[in-house]
C-alpha cells in the first residue's frame, strides 16, 4: 500500500522535501512507518510525533492505502 | 455555528476582530493578543516566520475551542493566527472568547492559548541579526 507523508519546518529541512510517497506491506503500522523513514533519513528522531490522516496517533496504529500521514515536530505557534 | 477560526498570511488587527465579535447574553469577553518579540535568550531578532499544517491545524483549534466549551462554558470564540513573515512588533496570535462570567472567560482565553502552543501544528523560526535563524523548539502534548 502507498503512503502520502508530509514533513513540516524543522523535519522538512532535514529531510530536503516537503512530501513524500512511501510504499508499505498492508496493515503496517505508524511504527513501520517511522523505521522506513529513517532508514531514508536517519537524522529524523525516532520519537517524532505522527498524525494520520490529520489526527496524532501512536505507533500501533494501523495505516492504510492512500492514508495522508504527517511528521509534527515540537510546535511553537503562538 | 461553526467557531470563527482562521490562519491566513495577512496582517491581524485586534480592533477589526473586535468589531464583528458577538458576546451574544455573555457578561465578559476577553482579548488575547500574541506580539513577536525582538528578542529570544540574548540574540536579538529580525523578523519570525510562521509555518503550519494547514488543515489539521484548523481542525486542533476547532477541538481546543471545542474542550474549553465544555470546560468553562464559553460562548463565543475566534481564532486568528498568521502564517508566514511577520515584521517584530506585530501580531502573530489573537484569541477572543465570550463567557457568563470573567473567571471563566479568563481562564478560558489562557487554556486557549496554553493549548495552542501545545497541540496546534505551527512552528516558528527566528531570524536573527546575524542572519541565522532556527526553529523554535516548542513541547508538544497531544
Amino acid at each position: 500500500m502507498r503512503v502520502r507523508v508530509l514533513l513540516f519546518a524543522a523535519y522538512r529541512e532535514l529531510a530536503g522535501a516537503r512530501e513524500t510517497d512511501v510504499e508499505l506491506p498492508p496493515g503496517a503500522t505508524v511504527g513501520a512507518l517511522v523505521a522506513t523513514l529513517r532508514q531514508r533519513w536517519p537524522a529524523l528522531p525516532a520519537d517524532a510525533a505522527v498524525a494520520v490522516d490529520r489526527e496524532f496517533a501512536p505507533r500501533d496504529r494501523a495505516l492504510h492505502d492512500g492514508c495522508e500521514a504527517a511528521l509534527i515536530p515540537p510546535v511553537s505557534g503562538g | 455555528m461553526a467557531d470563527d477560526v482562521r490562519l491566513g498570511t495577512e496582517p491581524l488587527h485586534a480592533e477589526e476582530l473586535l468589531a464583528t465579535f458577538r458576546a451574544g447574553p455573555d457578561g465578559a469577553q476577553v482579548l488575547f493578543s500574541g506580539i513577536t518579540r525582538d528578542h529570544f535568550e540574548g540574540r536579538r531578532v529580525r523578523f519570525l516566520e510562521y509555518e503550519a499544517y494547514l488543515p489539521m491545524a484548523e481542525a486542533k483549534l476547532r477541538e481546543v475551542l471545542d474542550e474549553a466549551r465544555r470546560r468553562f462554558g464559553l460562548g463565543t470564540a475566534a481564532v486568528r493566527h498568521r502564517i508566514g513573515r511577520v515584521p517584530i512588533g506585530e501580531t502573530s496570535l489573537l484569541v477572543a472568547v465570550s463567557a457568563p462570567h470573567r473567571a471563566a472567560a479568563l481562564e478560558a482565553a489562557g487554556f486557549v492559548v496554553d493549548r495552542i502552543k501545545e497541540c496546534v501544528p505551527i512552528w516558528k523560526r527566528e531570524h536573527f541579526d546575524d542572519s541565522s535563524s532556527a526553529w523554535v523548539e516548542g513541547k508538544l502534548k497531544p
